[in-house]
């Protein structure tokens, strides 16, 4: 299977501010739009997936299932991006090099389709899974 | 009751805290905002079927489910998780106003807690560049009066301050600039084209990272020098050339930057790098620069730790005396080496917001959480305080992000059972945590 060895960055984007400013955080319409990777076309081609497929990000920190989008903001080649959320922040490099401020823009990850049974949590569920039945 | 239409109003959103929205109000409701931008309207309209947080909640462990308790014994909860903390956390604040931060100091000291925002995630590393090199700077009126050359370098505002550059920077027509948008040059600076980049004159795709090149590059230029090398950080040298020429020969030029700069490696070293190239600018031009700060009142957290503690953001009040050592004291370092054992947060989610290592810690520690909504924070949260929105519910003072004070007014009452505002709900609990300290 495909995997794709890119950069991840991250950021605030206007979906997620609307949906996010409304309160709407434990709706479907956070998942769509915050758990979601933007690629470039180019490397979302040789995923051979198509949009709004789950696909499983991984860094050194975790993975988690996200949707895959094409990006508008391309070509950006071997750089994906996730809007800022819970689900880009369980792989972003947490290292701070003493500055308080993690490495939001420049984590490595792999990308790959996800198995078919897979698809993205949302908030309530993620925050569950990883955080609260992990440390009980 | 009639229709009333209330002008002035400041949005309680993002650092723009753009002044001049109109909101039509009938029986306690908010009909119509006016002018707000998609991001700021939906400040005013929670997304139906979305709950509010109207009775405190609590929950012993953080597998339980939530019981509804009284605001008496939710406070006293409160004070007697802070109090018994030897290491708290009270974070959050940049959309609070400043007199529920002013009141959140007063608490901080008493518990001996550290007292740090989003700042710390954001802007933090901005911060420490100016007290490295100082930052030559402006309001956003005179941009809007002056500035012919605009620059946007790691930022997006036409999704992050969606209207920046209708109201401040690109299209107003001002003083100096009677033809608008057509009397300034946009450019932006990004690794991706970007919906503000696609709006600008000139685009300059710079390598995931490599701010820092490009910073240095510049000044070299704007200093004589040769450049050796054909290409530096993704950009032809040619086009760099071309950059320090437009931004010499600007009459008033301005540089905005987000978390591109912040956010990636070099950190506080890329902030001090665009600072210097603008302060080198000063000599054949005249330049300003300035952080585009995400919400609405980041500038009046800086502002107002400032005046009280004489530091900006992550101030540890653990000696007693304000102490500041931003690596050290800041939230996601104390909380990934799990240092804290309690965190208040209020209007802020850092359960979605910092990542992964800081987050698990917070499952492990007693977690305070003022909001309105439910959110990450709240899903990890053993007591849930119902927040009032400020700017809304609640009449406050925000800096915006040029540092310009703003009266932020009341609009509509909030729901009941709540207070008329955090800086009442704080200082209750300031109260609450000065008789359990008198008591003991
Ligand atoms: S630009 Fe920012 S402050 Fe202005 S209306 Fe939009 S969200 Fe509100």
């Amino acid at each position: 299977m495909v995997k794709l060895n890119i950069r991840l960055t991250s950021g605030g984007t206007i979906n997620q501010g609307q949906v996010t400013k409304s309160g709407g955080k434990s709706l479907p319409m956070y998942t769509k739009h915050v758990g979601s990777i933007f690629l470039d076309k180019d490397d979302f081609n040789k995923l051979q997936v198509f949009p709004m497929t789950p696909v499983k990000v991984r860094s050194e920190f975790n993975e988690v299932i996200v949707y895959a989008q094409i990006s508008a903001d391309g070509p950006h080649p071997g750089v994906g991006f996730i809007p800022r959320g819970p689900w880009c922040n369980l792989l972003v490099d947490p290292y701070t090099y003493s500055s308080g401020c993690p490495m939001f823009k420049d984590t490595p990850v792999t990308v790959e389709p996800a198995d078919s049974h897979e698809k993205p949590l949302n908030m309530p569920e993620l925050m569950k899974k990883y955080y609260i039945e992990k440390a009980a | 009751m009639a229709k009333e239409l209330i002008k002035n109003v400041v949005c309680p959103f993002c650092g723009s805290a753009c002044d001049d929205i109109e909101v039509e109000v009938e029986d306690g409701k908010i009909l119509n905002v006016y002018n707000a931008c998609s991001v700021g309207t939906a400040t005013f309209f929670p997304q139906p079927g979305v709950k509010r947080f109207k009775k405190p909640l609590w929950r012993e462990k953080k597998t339980d489910d939530f019981q509804e308790i009284e605001w008496e014994t939710a406070l006293d909860k409160a004070a007697e998780i802070l109090t018994n903390a030897k290491r708290p956390l009270m974070f959050g604040w940049c959309e609070t106003s400043c007199e529920t931060m002013r009141m959140g100091t007063k608490v901080a000291e008493l518990t001996q807690s550290i007292m740090d925002s989003q700042i710390t995630h954001c802007h933090g590393p901005t911060f420490q560049a100016i007290q490295m090199v100082g930052e030559p700077t402006c309001t956003l009126g005179e941009i809007k009066n002056r500035a012919d050359v605009v620059v946007y370098w790691g930022c997006n505002p036409l999704n992050g301050h969606p209207r920046h550059l209708s109201r401040y920077s690109s299209f107003p027509r001002g003083f100096f600039r009677e033809e608008g948008r057509l009397g300034r040059k946009l450019i932006v600076v990004d690794p991706r084209y970007s919906d503000t980049a696609k709006a600008a004159d000139h685009y300059y795709k710079v390598n995931l990272g490599e701010d820092y090149l490009l910073f240095n590059a510049l000044r070299a230029v704007v200093n004589g020098v040769e450049l050796e090398q054909e290409e530096i950080a993704g950009v032809k040298k040619e086009d760099i050339v071309n950059l320090a020429e437009m931004m010499k020969k600007a009459a008033f030029g301005i540089v905005f930057f987000g978390m591109g700069l912040t956010h990636s490696l070099g950190k506080s070293q890329n902030i001090a790098g665009a600072i210097q190239l603008v302060q080198l600018l000063n000599g054949p031009s005249k330049w300003s620069i300035m952080p585009l700060c995400g919400h609405y009142n980041v500038n009046g957290f800086a502002q107002v730790m400032s005046w009280t503690a004489g530091f900006p953001y992550s101030v540890d009040f653990c000696r007693g005396a304000p102490r500041y050592n931003p690596g050290e004291y800041t939230s996601i370092d104390m909380l990934q080496k799990g240092l804290i054992d309690a965190m208040f947060v209020i209007s802020a989610d850092p359960g979605s917001h910092m990542p992964q290592r800081a987050v698990e810690h917070m499952v492990k520690i007693p977690l305070i959480v003022s909001e309105m909504h439910p959110t990450s924070t709240t899903q990890l949260a053993n007591l849930i305080l119902p927040a009032t929105v400020n700017g809304i519910e609640a009449a406050g003072t925000c800096y915006r992000m040029d540092g310009v004070p703003l009266h932020m007014t009341k609009v509509v009452d909030p729901p009941k059972g709540l207070f008329e505002s955090d800086t009442v709900m704080m200082k209750k609990l300031y109260e609450k945590v000065l008789a359990r300290q008198e008591e003991d």
